[in-house]
C-alpha cells in the first residue's frame, strides 16, 4: 500500500501492517512477525506466558529461544533455566538455538529470520540490531515478549524519527564502532529515547552488513526504540545468500518529517573510546592513550563477527599480548567461530596469549561466567556497555572501543591507537 | 491506588545493571532472592534501609540499558510503591506498567532523601509533605493508565480476554510516556 504522505521507515512499515497511515505519537496494535527470548531473562517469558494463561504460542515457526547469555551453564540455577527452556521449546514445537550456536542478534540474520519490513521483538535491548536489514526490531521485557508469543501482536507508540546522514569513507583503522561511539557522543545516552534512528548517507554503502549491525546495535545506548537502514544491493546480496528473497523493504522519503537531523563527515572520525561509566562518555583514542589496562575483551553482539575478528587479527599480526594483560576473545556465533578458525585467526589469538570463549554473550555481562575482571582492574572491550559492575565486578573500570583498538591496547598494555600497528610503524 | 511513602534518592541514568546486576541472575531463579542485591553496586546499604511502601526518586533516564524485567520485579518484590523520575528509558517504562509498578514522570529536582511524598494518581500530582510542595505529574497514556489501574498486564488481559486499546479512536497525538 502506498500512502499519499511522505513517510519515514518506521511510519511506512507500521502503516503497511496496520492498514492506515500512522503518525508519531499514535498508539497502534501491530502484528509481530517474530518473537524471541533468551536465557538471561528473569522471570523467563515462558513463565510469564503461563501466568498470563498462555497455552500454545501463536505460531511455532515465528517464536524462538536462544541459549546465549550464559552458554557455559556455569551455575546450577543457569543449568536449570536452560532445562526449562528446552522443555518449553519441545512442548511448543519451537526452535531452541542451543548453547554455542551464538548470540540471538547474529543468529537471526544467519538463519534468515531478519527479513526487511518485518516486525521483530526480542526480550533483549539489543534486538534493534536487526534494523540494519530494515527490520522494525526492538527489545521488550518478559511480559511483552510473553504477550507477543501468545497473541502474535503487541502495541506500539509510533516514534518520531532522528535522521543521521553519514557521508564519506572511514579512514584505515577506523570502523563502524568508532562511528557508533562518535554518534553516541553527539546524541547522548538518552538523546534518542523512544525515537527511531535512521542511518543514511554514502558511508553506509561502504560497510558490510556486519559492520552496519554494529551501528544499529548501539542505537539502544542512545535510548532508541529502533535503529533502521534502507536495503541496498549489498543487503540484498546478503539476504539472498541466506535464502531470504520474499520481503517488502521500506524506504524513507527524503521529504519525510523528522524530528532532528545529524550530519556526520565519516572521513574525519577517529578511533573512539568510551570511558566508564557510560557509553556516551566518548573521546578520540589519543586523549586516553597510555591508560594502563589489565584485561582486553573481544566479542559480544556489538563486535563479535568475522569482520571484527579479522580486523583484530590484522592489528595483532605476529605480536604477542603485553605481559600481565588477560585477553578474552569470543565469536558472536558458531559460524563466525568456525570461519575464524578456518582462516587461522583463532590460532593467532591463542598464540598471542588469548583465551577463547564459547560463542554467545561470553564476556559481555557478569552473568556469562567468563572474563570477569578483578578488583581495581581496568579493562577495554568491544562490547556496548561500560556501566559499573557490568562485567561482574563493581570495582573494575570498563572502556569501550573497536576490536582493533582493543587488540592494539592488549599489545601495548595500555589504551592505544590501532593505526600505527596497521601501518607497521609499531614493530613486533 | 494509595501511594504514600518515604524517598530513596538516586541520580541520572540509573541503568538496569545498577538496579540489579546481571551476575545475580546467574545465582538464582527466585526474584525474592535476586532482590536482595537490588542497587548493591551503587548503594550497598539500600537493602537494609528499604521498607515496603517506600518510593524511588531519580533524575533523567531511569532504567536505561538492558530490557531485563528483573529490574522492575525486584522493586515490586521489595514493596516499592512507585518510581518518580525526571524521565524513564522506554523499555523500563513499559515493563513497569506491565508489572503494575507505577512510574511517574515529574520534576524531581527538589526532592530530598527521606522526604515524605504522597502521589494522587487521578489528580496527576505528588504532594511533598516534608517540604510542603506540590509537583505536577505527567499523565500516563490512556492505555497505560488502564493497564496500571487493573494492576498490570496479567489482570488486564484476564479482564479483556485480548490485547485491546481502551477506546477505538487509536489516540492520535497522545502525549507523555514512553511506550
Amino acid at each position: 500500500m502506498v500512502w499519499p504522505m511522505a513517510q519515514t521507515i518506521v511510519e511506512r512499515i507500521l502503516s503497511t501492517r496496520v492498514g492506515h497511515p500512522v503518525r508519531p505519537g499514535e498508539i497502534v496494535i501491530a502484528p509481530v512477525d517474530f518473537a524471541f527470548s533468551h536465557d538471561g531473562n528473569r522471570p523467563q517469558p515462558l513463565q510469564v506466558f503461563r501466568e498470563l494463561g498462555g497455552e500454545r504460542v501463536f505460531d511455532p515457526a515465528r517464536v524462538a529461544m536462544f541459549v546465549d547469555h550464559a552458554p557455559n551453564a556455569h551455575t546450577p540455577a543457569v543449568a536449570r533455566m536452560h532445562q526449562q527452556m528446552r522443555e518449553f521449546a519441545r512442548a511448543q514445537g519451537i526452535t531452541l538455538y542451543p548453547a554455542g550456536r551464538g548470540i540471538s542478534h547474529q543468529v537471526l540474520p544467519e538463519e534468515g529470520h531478519a527479513a526487511p519490513g518485518r516486525i521483530i521483538v526480542g526480550s533483549d535491548s539489543h534486538t534493534c540490531t536487526a534494523g540494519a536489514l530494515n527490520c522494525l526490531a526492538t527489545g521488550v521485557g518478559s511480559t511483552d515478549l510473553a504477550l507477543a508469543m501468545m497473541l502474535g501482536k503487541l502495541w506500539f507508540k509510533v516514534p518520531a524519527t532522528i535522521r543521521c546522514v553519514i557521508d564519506g569513507d572511514l579512514a584505515p583503522g577506523v570502523y563502524s564502532k568508532d562511528l557508533a561511539l562518535h554518534l553516541l557522543g553527539q546524541i547522548g545516552a538518552d538523546g534518542a529515547t523512544y525515537r527511531s534512528v535512521e542511518y543514511h548517507g554514502s558511508t553506509i554503502g561502504t560497510l558490510s552488513i556486519e559492520a552496519r549491525m554494529t551501528l544499529t546495535n548501539l542505537a539502544i545506548e542512545m535510548g532508541a526504540k529502533f535503529g533502521v537502514m534502507e536495503v541496498d544491493a549489498r543487503a540484498e546480496e546478503f539476504l539472498r545468500a541466506r535464502g531470504v528473497t520474499a520481503y517488502q523493504a521500506a524506504d524513507s522519503d527524503p521529504d519525510a518529517e523528522v524530528e532532528r537531523e545529524y550530519l556526520v563527515d565519516a572521513t574525519a572520525v577517529e578511533p573512539m573510546v568510551a570511558a566508564p561509566p557510560s557509553p556516551d562518555k566518548v573521546s578520540p583514542v589519543a586523549e586516553l592513550s597510555g591508560t594502563a589496562i589489565q584485561q582486553a575483551t573481544i566479542g559480544t553482539s556489538a563486535n563479535g563477527q568475522l569482520d571484527d575478528l579479522r580486523a583484530a587479527a590484522a592489528v595483532l599480526g605476529d605480536r604477542r599480548f603485553a605481559p600481565g594483560v588477560k585477553v578474552f576473545v569470543t565469536a558472536a556465533s558458531r559460524r563466525a567461530h568456525l570461519a575464524a578458525q578456518q582462516e587461522g585467526l583463532l590460532d593467532r589469538f591463542i598464540a598471542a596469549g588469548a583465551v577463547i570463549g564459547t560463542p554467545g554473550c561470553s564476556g559481555c555481562t557478569g552473568a556469562s561466567g567468563f572474563g570477569v575482571p578483578a578488583d581495581g582492574e581496568t579493562m577495554i572491550t568491544s562490547a556496548n556497555r561500560n556501566f559499573v559492575g557490568r562485567t561482574g565486578n563493581n570495582r573494575a573500570h570498563i572502556y569501550l572501543a573497536s576490536p582493533a583498538t582493543v587488540i592494539a591496547s592488549a599489545v601495548a598494555g595500555a589504551i592505544a591507537d590501532p593505526r600505527p600497528y596497521l601501518a607497521g610503524v609499531v614493530s613486533a | 491506588m494509595k501511594i504514600h511513602g518515604r524517598v530513596h534518592r538516586f541520580g541520572d541514568n540509573i541503568n538496569t545493571d545498577y538496579i540489579i546486576a546481571a551476575q545475580h541472575k546467574a545465582s538464582s531463579l527466585d526474584i525474592d532472592q535476586i532482590a536482595k542485591h537490588t542497587f548493591a553496586d551503587i548503594d550497598p546499604d539500600f537493602i537494609t534501609r528499604v521498607r515496603p511502601g517506600d518510593l524511588i526518586v531519580a533524575g533523567r533516564n531511569f532504567g536505561c540499558g538492558s530490557s531485563r524485567e528483573t529490574a522492575v520485579r525486584v522493586l515490586r518484590s521489595l514493596g516499592i510503591a512507585a518510581v518518580l523520575a525526571q524521565s524513564f528509558a522506554r523499555i523500563y517504562y513499559r515493563n513497569a506498567i506491565n508489572a503494575g509498578l507505577p512510574v511517574l514522570e515529574c520534576d524531581t529536582s527538589g526532592i530530598q532523601p527521606n522526604d515524605d511524598i504522597e502521589v494522587r494518581l487521578e489528580e496527576h500530582i505528588a504532594l511533598n509533605h516534608t517540604q510542603t510542595t506540590r509537583i505536577a505529574v505527567t499523565p500516563l497514556p490512556e492505555v497505560m493508565q488502564a493497564v496500571l489501574a487493573t494492576g498490570g498486564m496479567g489482570p488486564y488481559l484476564r479482564r479483556h480476554g485480548d490485547l485491546v486499546l481502551p477506546s477505538p479512536d487509536q489516540h492520535p497525538g497522545v502525549s507523555g510516556g514512553s511506550l
